[in-house]
């Protein structure tokens, strides 16, 4: 009895969590390659490829190095909080790790918890300690103004990243993400009517992770490298294995909220997770491919953020934080209830999808000619 | 619950939504202190029609809850919701001339005080633990907040700060009583308490939590033990607001006071009336002669507000008809007697924080023999001298303690009642038997208004109560009648 | 012992422990971390009563939130160490004799049965009723409902409760926060002189005037 117990709760889910614990680390790891190739790409240059094939033998040189470098601790720091630092985001963030269901349930979800969502949300809350300990603790005034934009801006960018979610909650009615995701499979992506939470959590998302074009607190060209400025070596590392590991829990959470998670159908047709259940290993399998793909996509869109926009202004960031997202958030969920109090959810898909259309056409169509500057001539005749 | 229920909210909606319009108000371009002024006594009016209109237009809405039993709109509550509505605009026409005078942020001011107001008609309408409150950490939040209104003066921060800092323990102390309550009844609802508790003898559970309760309670209203807040905030804090913290706000928490004890706890009437038996007796005997010997205006009524919370808890000790109705007569009369010392005071008042001393007064008479008599009839009426509207309240508590059989705290009462004229005949024979400094009177046309109508009405209730004595039993006796707020309410 | 019993008594002493350095300690940032330690104890001993919404909450809020405002305000005003000055005033003694007074005296009066309800009623934490409206088949027009038992359900249970039976109090807290920004906003604000109120509409207008003509000289 016992030891069935220890098998069902202790057990299981830790292994579990340690499956998910190494995939997702060697995620980490190759995004570090990947990033740097595909910014190589898109900015017309190489990239890293000395070491190993096109330089993929980088995911290994990388950690070696941190590891051997000296680890300089600041002789002016508070030491606790300096060495707390860079551990403190990382207990969170894996512990996000055993809330995420990777596949169809029960085979890739070490906890189902019924309030698994809002879990999710309190742990990488928590995150932003981390980063304003390790600022202050560094007694540098570039660190300490680092740590504190990245307090501003993350404890702003929680509210539209948390009224966001709301409207999907509002249609799927449940906080419980294996629900969230079923509800999609058996109707359609909540892509579609919550296209205006998708771009505020999206952005959000790019917020909270300190990423490109909100990277504020490490801005290299004020505050030298912002809250990171004084650490090296090993604790460096586990500051940006904290920042991948992060993005990767917000690109499982924008797959599961938004695009049917691990399931692959429309109004119940198609590889819903009954579906993939049925097919036994292989239905597992086929569900963590799919889940991963959309997941890696989200990755390449942060890349492809960081290498396209230049860095915001920190007010900018705030106004576009305080006076156009959380607004707009509430506005969705208005909307959004209006919809589901009259009872035409389905309506909302066809207006998602008018929308994505118009802006698919916006974004694709020919691409006018640029208007000629006037002369000085002309100028000077115009008025 | 059902969107009928929100016709009993209709008054709160209304002036909610009116205090935030009166936030955005600025960014239209009015910004001056008299408009604000103008839009902050319409909203008062809108607010006591839409009462007045909500009462009459649903019979047999009286006696009701409504919101899954929270809130009840009965006659005690509309009682107490129009004195709330009558000491803001008062407050409002006293702050006119401190507002213009300082360069204070004035639609904010009255959006605290309408934001006040809400928190005070919930209390008055609460019929459950926890809208009482959040009504009364609404007002005091508000109170805080003004009583700091002077922030670049010293005083004030410290009277807001000192306000605040007592005021949070008070709030913890007072949901420490209320969570005890809840884990031995299992309900919040004042009616389904006084329903469990029938079952229940005795429980020292029950018992601490009820002490810890009226401790809150007390501090509130500024009772014995728990005073020592009250000079300095009232001292420091803005006039008009110390009118307001004096009046309003103390009529408020006698009206949570009345509502609590009288239909939650009657069963454990025996337990807690001795214990509030002697704060009754401790803040009459500590106000009282706390009093004698101050200087300032100000401190000396901050004193004998404290004796005068002793006097009204007589009326919740008593535990009779007779008490009910003396809390009720006497918040009212109290109300413009102490609003109209205030309006004196603030014509007195030559700059900021000085012109509040006793020696202030001096010569008042030879300079405006009106308004020192009207001085006078309010002093008469805290003191509760016959011809006055005062007489009227003191008579119902002293006589309900006596039916009570606390004749003991009566005979306190008196005693304290006569030491009490000693120092208010201090401020007469200073204002009628003094030379004075020949100072101006300088009084607006807001003042003189207030001060007017205060004495007219303390001394017409004086002179004719009974219209007031019957209104007021009728505003009671769906209080003390029980059964009739079972009956209706849990339909 | 049960298991529960024991998480209980580790949790609940970290809690009470880390609520005493909160008060003890000397650096202010420390404190802040300490009370952050006994938020994210309470919000395990909330899900061990059942109240899985009201635990995230409490780290969604008080942890992710409140703590982290905390810290700013107490790192940008930089202060590293407080004074080292008496850390305990004459009145300790008195204010020690006062709280173990009234800890003697809960521990005295709250004992097992003394509450109304022994053991925890999870039914009502845990489970939600709804009406599920249908529209009739035999006369259109008219509907019926019927109530859907769901268990398993905290937050929506939680949600029903402040959205139906406490809606009043929940909607007052609403305005008791907006009462508190308007506060921390009028005290905190910087009133204007007379010469800088007549100046700053002009200042504006100036800036107005300075940013169009840099996005002119941007576009051209």
């Amino acid at each position: 009895m016992t030891q069935a117990l220890l098998m069902r709760y202790l057990l299981w889910p830790l292994v579990k969590f340690l499956g998910a614990f190494i995939v997702v680390q060697a995620i980490v790891a190759a995004m570090n390659w990947v990033e740097r190739r595909l910014l190589g790409l898109i900015q017309a240059r190489l990239g890293p490829n000395r070491v190993g094939w096109h330089g993929l033998l980088q995911i290994v040189a990388d950690p070696i190095k941190f590891l051997l470098k000296e680890d300089i601790v600041p002789s002016s720091s508070e030491k606790v909080a300096y060495f707390l630092g860079p551990m403190l985001p990382l207990i969170p963030t894996f512990m996000v790790y055993c809330l995420i269901p990777f596949g169809p349930p029960p085979m890739f979800i070490a906890a189902r918890v019924n309030v698994a969502l809002l879990l999710v949300l309190a742990l990488t809350s928590t995150g932003v300690y981390g980063i304003i300990l390790g600022g202050w603790a560094s007694n540098n005034k570039y660190s300490l103004m680092g740590g504190l934009r990245s307090a501003a801006q993350m404890v702003s960018y929680e509210v539209p990243f948390g009224l966001s979610i709301v409207g999907v909650l509002m249609i799927c009615g449940s906080l419980d993400l294996v629900r969230i995701v079923d509800y999609q499979a058996n109707n359609a992506w909540n892509l579609f009517p919550q296209i205006v939470a998708f771009f505020i959590f999206f952005v959000s998302m790019n917020a909270e992770n300190n990423r490109t074009p909100f990277d504020l607190p490490e801005a290299e060209s004020e505050l030298v490298a912002g809250y990171h400025t004084e650490y090296s070596a090993m604790k460096f590392a586990f500051f940006m294995l904290a920042e991948y590991s992060a993005m990767i829990v917000n690109s499982c959470l924008v797959t599961l909220l938004f695009l049917g998670g691990w399931t692959m159908a429309i109004d119940g047709k198609g590889l819903t997770t009954q579906q993939l259940v049925s097919m036994g290993v292989l239905g597992g399998i086929i569900g963590l491919a799919i889940f991963l793909t959309k997941m890696m996509f989200f990755m390449f869109v942060y890349i492809w953020f960081r290498a396209t926009f230049p860095r915001f202004r920190f007010d900018q960031l705030m106004d576009l934080g305080w006076k156009w997202m959380i607004p707009l958030a509430l506005g969705n969920i208005v909307v959004t209830g209006v919809f589901v109090l009259i009872g035409q959810e389905r309506l909302m898909y066809w207006i998602g999808l008018a929308t994505l259309g118009a802006i698919g056409f916006h974004i694709f169509r020919k691409p006018v000619p640029a208007v000629k500057a006037k002369t000085a001539h002309e100028v000077a005749h115009a008025s | 619950m059902s969107l009928n229920d929100l016709i009993f909210l209709l008054p709160e909606i209304i002036l909610a939504t009116g205090a935030s319009l009166l936030l955005i108000a600025p960014v239209t371009g009015l910004r001056d202190s008299i408009s604000a002024k103008w839009a902050m006594i319409a909203l008062l009016i809108i607010t006591a029609g839409s009462l007045l209109a909500c009462s009459w237009a649903v019979p047999g809405m009286e006696q009701t809850a409504g919101f899954a039993r929270m809130f009840a709109l009965d006659a005690f509550s509309i009682f107490f919701k129009l004195l709330f509505l009558f000491v803001v605009a008062i407050v409002v026409l006293l702050s006119d001339d401190f507002l213009r005078e300082s360069r204070y942020s004035t639609w904010e001011y009255y959006s605290l005080l309408g934001f006040a107001l809400c928190g005070m008609m919930f209390m008055a309408s609460g019929v459950h633990l926890a809208t009482i409150y959040i009504g009364l950490e609404l007002l005091s939040l508000s109170s805080y907040i003004l009583a700091g209104y002077y922030k670049n003066e010293q005083k004030s921060t410290e009277a807001a700060m000192k306000y605040f800092v007592l005021g949070a323990v008070s709030s913890a102390i007072l949901l420490y009583g209320i969570s005890l309550i809840y884990g031995v009844c299992g309900t919040l609802n004042l009616l389904d308490i006084a329903r469990a508790l029938s079952t229940v003898v005795s429980n020292d559970a029950l018992m601490f939590g009820v002490i810890l309760l009226a401790c809150g309670l007390c501090f509130k209203i500024a009772a014995a033990p728990f005073h020592v807040w009250t000079p300095d905030v009232y001292e420091g804090a803005p006039t008009p607001i110390t009118a307001f913290l004096s009046t309003g706000s103390k009529a408020a928490a006698f009206a949570i006071f009345v509502r609590i004890f009288y239909v939650a706890l009657p069963g454990f009437h025996l337990d807690w009336s001795m214990v509030l038996a002697t704060v009754a007796a401790l803040s009459m005997i500590v106000g009282n002669l706390a009093a004698i010997t101050q200087e300032s205006v100000k401190r000396l009524l901050a004193y004998s507000s404290i004796a005068h919370a002793g006097y009204v808890l007589m009326g919740i000790v008593a535990m009779n008809v007779m008490g009910l109705r003396g809390v009720l007569v006497y918040s009212f009369v109290y109300v413009f007697a102490n609003l109209g010392i205030w309006s004196i005071v603030l014509m007195m008042k030559r700059h900021e924080y000085a012109g509040e001393k006793v020696s202030d007064f001096e010569g008042l008479h030879s300079r405006s023999p009106f308004w020192a008599f009207s001085m006078f009839v309010f002093l008469l009426s805290l003191g509760g001298i016959p011809p006055t509207a005062g007489f009227i309240g003191k008579y119902f508590l002293f006589y309900a303690a006596v039916q009570a059989g606390f004749g003991w705290l009566a005979i306190i009462a008196v005693l304290m009642s006569a030491v009490s004229m000693f120092y208010y005949l201090r401020i007469v024979v200073a204002m009628y038997l003094r030379d004075g400094k020949e100072a101006d009177v300088t009084a607006s046309g807001a003042l003189k208004f207030v001060a007017a109508v205060c004495v007219v009405a303390t001394i017409v209730f004086g002179v004719v109560p009974n219209d007031l004595i019957d209104q007021v039993s009728s505003s009671a006796k769906g209080l003390h009648n029980k059964g009739a707020v079972t009956r209706n309410a849990t339909r | 012992m049960t298991p529960a019993f024991a998480v209980f008594l580790i949790v609940g002493t970290i809690a009470v422990a880390s609520s005493i350095l909160v008060i003890s300690m000397r650096n202010p940032v420390h404190s802040a971390l300490f009370l952050l330690l006994t938020f994210l104890c309470v919000a395990v001993l909330f899900v061990m009563k059942g109240a899985e919404f009201v635990g995230a909450v409490q780290v969604l809020v008080y942890a992710g939130g409140i703590m982290v405002l905390f810290l700013f305000v107490v790192m940008l005003i930089n202060v590293r160490h407080l004074p080292d000055e008496k850390v305990l005033s004459n009145f300790w003694k008195g204010g020690f004799a006062v709280g173990l007074g009234v800890f003697i005296l809960f521990v005295a009066v709250v004992r097992p049965g003394v509450y109304h309800d022994e053991q925890l009623d999870k039914s009502r934490l845990t489970s939600v009723k709804e009406r599920i409206w249908t529209e009739s088949h035999k006369n259109p027009g008219t509907y019926t409902y019927r109530r859907v038992h769901r268990t398993n359900a905290n937050s929506e249970a939680v949600g029903m409760a402040l959205y139906t039976d406490y809606l009043v109090p929940f909607e007052v807290a609403s305005l008791f926060l907006l009462v508190a920004m308007i506060g921390a906003i009028v005290i905190g604000k910087r009133e204007l002189s007379a010469t800088e109120e007549e100046t700053a509409q002009q200042f504006i207008l100036e800036r107005v005037e300075t940013e169009k003509e840099v996005k002119e000289a941007m576009s051209a």
